[in-house]
């Protein structure tokens, strides 16, 4: 049997061509279908739109050769700050300080541009002769009762051994496999846009809890941050519809002075945070990867760094498997995935939803709670040195690419 | 007899595919075979790789040499020897059991030379490979000395011989007692036969007695919690596999 390749991935975003990269390492073919135009995918302008890699997905980007061209574009976290704040109070006086110099592996993350990482990740994928892009198209139908077969809206036909579903939220690879979905809305909107600002952020991150939702202040190079703020829905839509001198008159009490005057450096956008869990991350011949398989409430960016931690360990459980010569599209191979990975992401989503829980309200006594509880942390070093791992990737079961080894 | 598919009437593959199904089925009664066997197959194709200098990052690694699978089942092994581009004969004593692993077989688009015949009666008719492989067969057998000897006849001189089986130690014997299923599930039926269990001294001085020179051996450790299997250098104190040379 002749395939158009062993793996046909669809989903062009992040984790498709990530993943696509990954499995040429162990020599599999794959062909990522995209549903975006190339061009769109690698416009050059700066919308707004960036990404907190964790140091261990800065560890995969160097594994999968991509680091080089990334580094001179990125800004390391150096320190990350959280604290309670109330609008125009400024925030409260116990806080959590992470310091990376706490850390012997450096710094915590690095803050990427969307433009960017796009553009390495396609020149990448032009560059690997294991890899067909197919970009501006979508799969109408598929089959993976058999070896893989999908049809694309021009009435081609693709096949290959595996079908991966690298296609957000609301998957369609998930939905024609029958794959049932369980999750609930936050009844909150994410806000995101990038703020230029007077004075330096010297690679800070910043994170206010705030009664409406959090707000993260993310340090890009050059006097510029990313900010995820988040409001309920119907607050969200209101400042939405702001023109943007009234938006930032909005922010503006939120952010505090702390880095001069704001403006705006880029669009803005706003995604209604909901989680999306897969009641199955495998099916024979299919697998889900990302937020096909677990979109989070991206509190604390988690996000990304979870769907590359899935393509680690999805594209080593089929390399070891073609390895042994096993059939690595049947079911006891991709159970091995989903055993390796279900825990992990199902203890992240229920802990940043707790997390949101209890910091997105107003009540007297929970705020004083939650303020005791940050200042214990942050004065415990071994706490918060575990806190720090945790969040840069570096706990549990981590996948080879992860550690920064080639597959 | 050669059994394949095409040998097979209707009726036979109706009821060779509800079995290969359950020989396949990761869950179900083979459960424990499955669990364990990306934890032989690393160590086989390792073994096979290093003895004949084959690139593992090749698509098929060991195109050109012919494998022989004694006790096959279902072709749990026998299969990704063959995708990895081996010449596989699997052969096992159940005419059944040989057709569902070639049913199941024809249905990877895998070729593969499954018979129904003894390892002794094979090796009477002069048939040599360049690796056999004796996977939890040899505690089912009468004779363990005259079966190695078979084992040395069947392989090429320069070629190897690779087997795991079970040691005689308080901790299999516990393991058993327990009702262990990783262990249970290999000991001959209805005898629960502890005492046949060989361990690795004794399986080295019989290979040697056969003829063969053993070369390497390692343990293969059950983690319950994590229901996977690992390669161990130093615990062989359940279930073991050994790699042998017959000299060129």
């Amino acid at each position: 049997m002749t395939h158009d390749a062993d793996v046909l991935i669809v989903g062009g975003g992040l984790n498709g061509p990530a993943l696509a990269l990954a499995l040429a390492q162990t020599g599999l073919s794959s062909t990522v279908i995209d549903a975006l135009p190339e061009d769109v995918r690698s416009g050059a302008g700066f919308d707004g739109r960036s990404y907190a890699l964790a140091l261990a997905s800065v560890r995969m980007m160097r594994a999968l050769g991509l680091w080089d061209d990334l580094a001179d574009h990125a800004q390391p976290i150096l320190e990350i700050k959280a604290s309670d704040g109330r609008a125009g109070e400024g925030a409260a006086p116990f806080f959590l300080h992470f310091d990376h110099t706490e850390l012997e592996e450096g710094p915590m993350g690095q803050m990427i541009e969307d433009r960017y990482l796009r553009r390495t990740l396609l020149d990448a994928m032009a560059a690997e002769p294991r890899i067909t892009h197919r970009p501006g198209t979508r799969v109408v139908a598929q089959d993976t009762t058999g070896p893989a077969t999908v049809t694309l809206e021009d009435c081609t036909t693709l096949t290959g051994r595996l079908l991966i579903g690298a296609d957000g939220r609301q998957s369609g690879t998930a939905a024609r496999a029958g794959i049932k979905r369980t999750g609930w809305d936050y009844g909150q909107t994410a806000l995101v846009c990038a703020i230029g600002h007077e004075l330096p952020h010297n690679g800070i991150a910043h994170q206010f809890f705030m009664p409406p939702g959090p707000l993260a202040i993310l340090p890009l190079p050059g006097n510029r941050c990313s900010i995820v703020w988040s409001e309920t829905h119907a607050r969200a839509a209101q400042i939405s519809a702001l023109d943007d001198a009234a938006y930032l008159d909005v922010l503006r009490p939120r952010f505090g002075d702390f880095l001069g005057e704001i403006s705006l450096t880029g669009a803005r956008y706003s995604y209604p945070l909901k989680l999306s869990l897969a009641q199955a991350f495998v099916a024979p011949n299919l697998a889900l990867v990302g937020d096909a398989a677990h979109g989070i409430h991206p509190i604390a960016g988690q996000g990304l760094n979870l769907g590359l931690r899935d393509v680690g360990a999805l594209a080593e459980v089929l390399g070891a498997a073609k390895r042994r010569g096993e059939d690595f599209a049947a079911l006891p191979v991709l159970e091995r995935y989903q055993r390796w990975r279900r825990f992990d992401t199902t203890a992240m989503a229920l802990g940043t939803d707790t997390v949101n829980r209890l910091f997105s309200n107003d009540n007297a006594l929970l705020r004083a709670a939650r303020d005791i509880g940050m200042g214990l942390v942050s004065a415990t070093p071994a706490l918060r040195r575990g806190f720090m791992r945790q969040a840069a990737g570096l706990t549990g079961d981590v996948p080879k690419l992860l550690r920064g080894e080639r597959l | 007899m050669n059994t394949t598919a095409a040998s097979l009437d209707t009726a036979e593959v109706a009821k060779f595919d509800a079995m290969a199904a359950e020989w396949w089925d990761a869950h179900g009664k083979f459960a424990p075979l499955h669990a364990m066997n990306p934890c032989r197959l690393d160590y086989i194709t390792a073994q096979i790789a290093a003895e004949f200098g084959r690139d593992r990052s090749a698509d098929r690694p060991f195109d050109g040499l012919r494998v022989l699978d004694i006790g096959c089942g279902g072709g749990l092994v026998a299969e990704p020897m063959a995708r990895l581009g081996a010449d596989v004969t699997g052969i096992d004593a159940s005419e059944t059991t040989v057709g569902v692993a070639a049913t199941h077989a024809a249905g990877q688009g895998l070729n593969i030379d499954y018979r129904q015949i003894t390892a002794e009666d094979l090796a009477a008719s002069g048939a040599q490979f360049d690796g056999v492989l004796a996977l939890e067969i040899i505690e089912h057998v009468a004779q363990p000395q005259a079966f190695l000897t078979t084992c040395a006849a069947l392989t090429r001189p320069g070629g190897l011989t690779i087997l795991s089986t079970l040691n005689r130690t308080p901790k299999s014997f516990a393991a058993a007692i327990l009702g262990a299923e990783w262990v249970m599930r290999w000991l001959p039926k209805g005898t629960h036969d502890w005492s046949k269990f060989i361990t690795p001294e004794e399986m080295e001085a019989m290979m040697t007695t056969a003829a063969l020179d053993p070369v390497d051996r390692k343990g293969m450790v059950f983690a319950p919690l994590s229901g996977t299997w690992s390669l161990s250098d130093r615990d062989l104190g359940i279930n073991y596999i050994v790699t042998a040379v017959k000299p060129a």
